[in-house]
């Protein structure tokens, strides 16, 4: 066979690797340039006056020449072309602009929300994958009923709106059992309720998924090979199936992510947290132009980032993924 | 071990498994005695497998088992736990499983697959664990252990996978091991090394069940033979009995079903035959050898090079092969797994374009047309698959499947053609209305055959049609196949890694090997007096049944 065997293999795997990294950053650097882009030209579609809204919105009455003053100074009179570009080069700077309504660096006022905002969509996370790892080894390959309720568990929960979810859990638990405050009172107790509010939908969804990977995991000849070694029923999930069963969830986390921050948008202003999304939701009320444009962005870098750390961490997961990657 | 060297490893009697109220396994009784080498053969849906995993109390959470006694060294394990049948397993019985891709863990290194009987059974420090892996992996033969164990099954090719598997159920050296078709997925060459193997094992004194569908795999290894059908033992008795004086007509048929040894036009089948299969005839006169001088070759394929871009260069699948078929010739062609016998097919079929050369299909260079040129001339060629299933839209019925491929029928309009059709692969008209999923491998198979057939084409290119059939049934398609290819004078491309199946059904014979073709010559020539060394190796390799 005449197959170009590569003198150094593992050079030659590192040079892949590099490669792949490469492209993964130059992917995502495109993706945050169209979003700059996308939601520059999108927001000036927004009916109003974005002087306007500087001088504090339509009802502030401010003068003609106060308005002409002001966008002389934030460059609004310039061709779009020209602003556009203007805000690229800050961009590329690092520099985010300044709020309209809060007269703040938006660099400050979102570093100030996003570890709350972040912290809550992480926990969310964690709190997701025990759920519904949880859930599917314990409904899984245990008989009819076990795997009707497991089921039936899963539908509901990734059907549950999150203002509706978050509703009932005030209800129960701050109003009626008044064990958790019913707004995040900045403590880890005001915690738990947005929390489990944002985990329960996504352990229901990846709860699905999980079990059909590893349903499909204890049916393969390996299991019967694993127990015929000895291996108990509890160990042949631990080491072999939990993993395939793993896979497909690491794959949605980035995705997850996502979604869990635009969760965040609901759940933030239910509980009356500090986060950016009640923040994107107040900007875009007040037509904060900088602002909007910053927490989009920002949440598009933790995009990026995320689906960056879940390739990764597939690979680490499925060694498969880098073998293919060698043929 | 203190153990009587006469008392047997293992000891049933009146096995019994059922699934739902089924019964699957009625009633084995079996003895292994250390060293010796004890086979089941059957079909497929014998029981076979199922008493194998019940040895174990592997049969399944939903299987009920009884015995009337099942004993491991002398052990009574009828009635064991969980708990008990997890000591028993790996320290007094080893399993082996066929195919060891998917009997492997492909997200663990093979090596901790092996570690895990260590693990589980020994008090062992993980430094010793490591270094018994090596030495297992050394023992069963592993050109490089210390890589293997790192790697993951994916990684290692059948032959290793299947070594690293064995290493797995060795590693606590227990007196007894089961082998369920051990050598199933692999090539010859790396099947008579396993076999190898599984036989120095029993010459130190481990017994060994060997559950396989090959007679010719089981007479090279064991001792006695128990025929299984439907979950009985029929027949029963040392090889040399059981495969030389067979005492029930379905050994006699399972023996005669070998295709290896056996001259063309001989049919194989002689039980089972579908009503409506005429039995076909031996050939008294030697096969009609084409007139070579004058006949122009129906296909030919002209120094044909196809090449695959691979991470790392370029795989040449194909290498300048050349060949031709004549009207009523069969052309068989052998090689092992990865030598490119399939992308000739491809490129037979025009499915694959050459990087060089020409596919001249009766006269037309049909690689260099366009598709839309090509389109038209399709029906004159027909092709059979292995996976016959994975062939058909699965909502289809068999009419439709058929009507389809007819293509003198209207869309839609009744297919008058599809009953016969039907009745000439020996199947009843009723199945037309049945979906692929609801038909037995045999009867697939048949369908596409039929399929193939529809619209009467001059050429058939069969890629491996039988390797996925049991014995018998591939003794009823290669006999339909034979008198079909005969009695229509097709030119047939045969493509197998079975030579003896190849040595039953071919006139004449290429032998592949890395994309190249290193021998051709008339069958009997080839397998009679190979002349390159890479075909004597497989004709030693490949087992055959002595009679």
């Amino acid at each position: 066979m005449t197959r170009g065997s590569p003198a150094d293999p593992r050079g030659q795997r590192r040079g892949r690797t590099i490669r792949h990294a490469g492209l993964l950053v130059a992917g995502a650097v495109f993706v945050m340039w169209a979003v700059a882009t996308l939601t520059f030209f999108a927001i000036r579609l927004i009916p109003g006056d974005p002087a306007q809204a500087i001088l504090g919105g339509p009802g502030s009455q401010a003068s003609q020449e106060a308005l002409d003053q002001v966008r002389r100074d934030y460059g609004l009179d310039q061709p779009l072309i020209v602003q556009y570009l203007a805000m690229l080069g800050r961009l590329l700077t690092g520099d985010l602009g300044t709020s309209y309504a809060l007269k703040v660096p938006v660099a400050d006022l979102l570093g100030a929300q996003l570890g709350g905002t972040l912290l809550l969509a992480l926990l969310s996370l964690v709190l997701a994958w025990i759920l519904a790892l949880g859930l599917s080894l314990w409904s899984t390959g245990r008989g009819r009923i076990a795997t009707a309720v497991g089921e039936g568990i899963e539908l509901t929960a990734a059907a549950l709106p999150h203002f509706w979810l978050a509703a009932v859990l005030i209800a129960i638990f701050s109003s009626g059992l008044g064990w958790l405050p019913p707004v995040a009172t900045g403590t880890a107790a005001g915690l738990v309720l947005p929390v489990v509010t944002l985990a329960v939908p996504l352990a229901g969804f990846l709860a699905q998924v999980m079990r059909e990977s590893l349903l499909d995991a204890m049916q393969q000849p390996f299991v019967v090979s694993a127990q015929a070694r000895g291996e108990s029923t509890t160990g042949v999930r631990l080491r072999h199936t939990v993993r395939h069963a793993a896979l497909p969830g690491i794959s949605l986390s980035g995705w997850a992510l996502g979604w869990l921050l635009s969760g965040a948008v609901v759940v933030e202003t239910i509980f009356a947290m500090p986060g950016l999304g009640r923040t994107l939701l107040q900007a875009v009320t007040l037509r904060d132009i900088p602002v909007v444009t910053g927490v989009v962005l920002l949440i598009s870098l933790v995009y990026v980032l995320m689906t960056v750390l879940t390739d990764v961490s597939s690979r680490i997961a499925d060694p498969r993924l880098r073998q293919e990657a060698n043929r | 071990m203190t153990i009587d060297p006469d008392s047997p490893v293992l000891d049933v009697a009146d096995l019994r498994v059922a699934f739902g109220g089924t019964d699957v396994v009625r009633g084995v009784s079996l003895r292994i005695s250390p060293g010796e080498c004890v086979a089941i053969v059957g079909e497929s849906g014998s029981g076979k497998s199922v008493t194998a995993r019940a040895l174990l109390g592997l049969a399944g959470s939903n299987a009920r088992t009884s015995s009337g006694r099942l004993r491991v060294r002398g052990r009574e394990l009828g009635s064991a736990g969980e708990r008990e049948w997890q000591r028993v397993r790996a320290r007094d019985v080893g399993l082996i499983l066929q195919d060891a891709l998917v009997s492997l863990d492909p997200l663990r290194p093979v090596g901790r697959e092996i570690e895990d009987p260590l693990r589980l059974h020994e008090r062992m420090p993980p430094a010793a664990r490591r270094a018994r892996v090596l030495e297992l992996l050394h023992h069963v033969g592993m050109p490089d252990p210390d890589l293997a164990a790192r790697q993951r099954s994916g990684e290692l090719s059948g032959g290793l996978r299947q070594r690293a598997l064995i290493a797995a159920a060795i590693a606590l050296d227990p007196p007894l091991l089961i082998a369920d078709e051990p050598t199933t997925a692999l090539d010859v060459s790396v099947q008579a090394r396993i076999l190898a193997l599984l036989a120095r094992f029993t010459a130190n004194g481990t017994g060994l069940l060997l559950i396989s569908h090959d007679l010719a795999v089981v007479q090279e290894l064991a001792d006695r033979i128990l025929v299984l059908r439907d979950g009985t033992v029929i027949e029963e008795g040392t090889a040399a009995e059981v495969l030389g004086a067979p005492r029930t007509a379905y050994t006699r048929a399972l023996i005669a079903a070998v295709p290896s040894g056996r001259p063309r036009g001989v049919p194989l089948s002689v039980i089972d035959r579908p009503p409506g299969v005429a039995a076909s005839v031996p050939h008294a006169t030697a096969p009609a050898w084409p007139d070579l001088g004058n006949d122009r070759p129906l296909l030919e394929l002209d120094h044909v090079t196809k090449a695959f871009e691979v991470a790392g260069g370029r795989f040449t699948a194909v290498d300048d092969v050349s060949l031709s078929v004549h009207r009523g010739e069969t052309l068989g062609l052998v090689g092992e797994s990865g030598s490119g016998k399939t992308t000739v097919a491809r490129l037979a079929l025009a499915l694959t374009k050459p990087d060089s050369g020409d596919v001249v299909l009766d006269g037309i260079e049909w690689s260099r047309l366009r598709e839309a040129e090509r389109r038209p001339m399709r029906q004159r060629i027909g092709a059979i698959y292995q996976d016959a299933l994975s062939s058909f839209d699965p909502r289809w019925n068999v009419g439709r499947i058929l009507a389809d491929a007819m293509s003198s029928v209207e869309r839609g309009a009744p297919a008058p053609g599809v009953a016969a059709l039907l009745e000439q692969v020996g199947l009843a008209a009723s199945v037309a209305n049945r979906r692929p999923l609801t038909l037995s491998g045999g009867q697939r198979q048949r369908v596409a055959i039929a399929r193939a057939l529809a619209a009467s084409p001059d050429v058939l290119i069969c890629d491996e049609p039988v390797s996925a059939l049991d014995v018998t049934i591939q003794a009823q398609i290669l006999d339909l196949l034979d008198e079909l290819q005969r009695s229509r004078g097709l030119a047939c491309l045969f493509i197998s890694h079975d030579l003896g199946v190849v040595q039953h059904m071919a006139d004449r014979v290429a032998v592949m090997q890395g994309g190249r073709i290193v021998e051709t010559g008339a069958a009997e020539q080839v397998f009679g007096h190979p002349v390159h060394s890479y075909t004597a190796q497989l004709v030693a390799d490949s087992p055959r049944l002595v009679h």
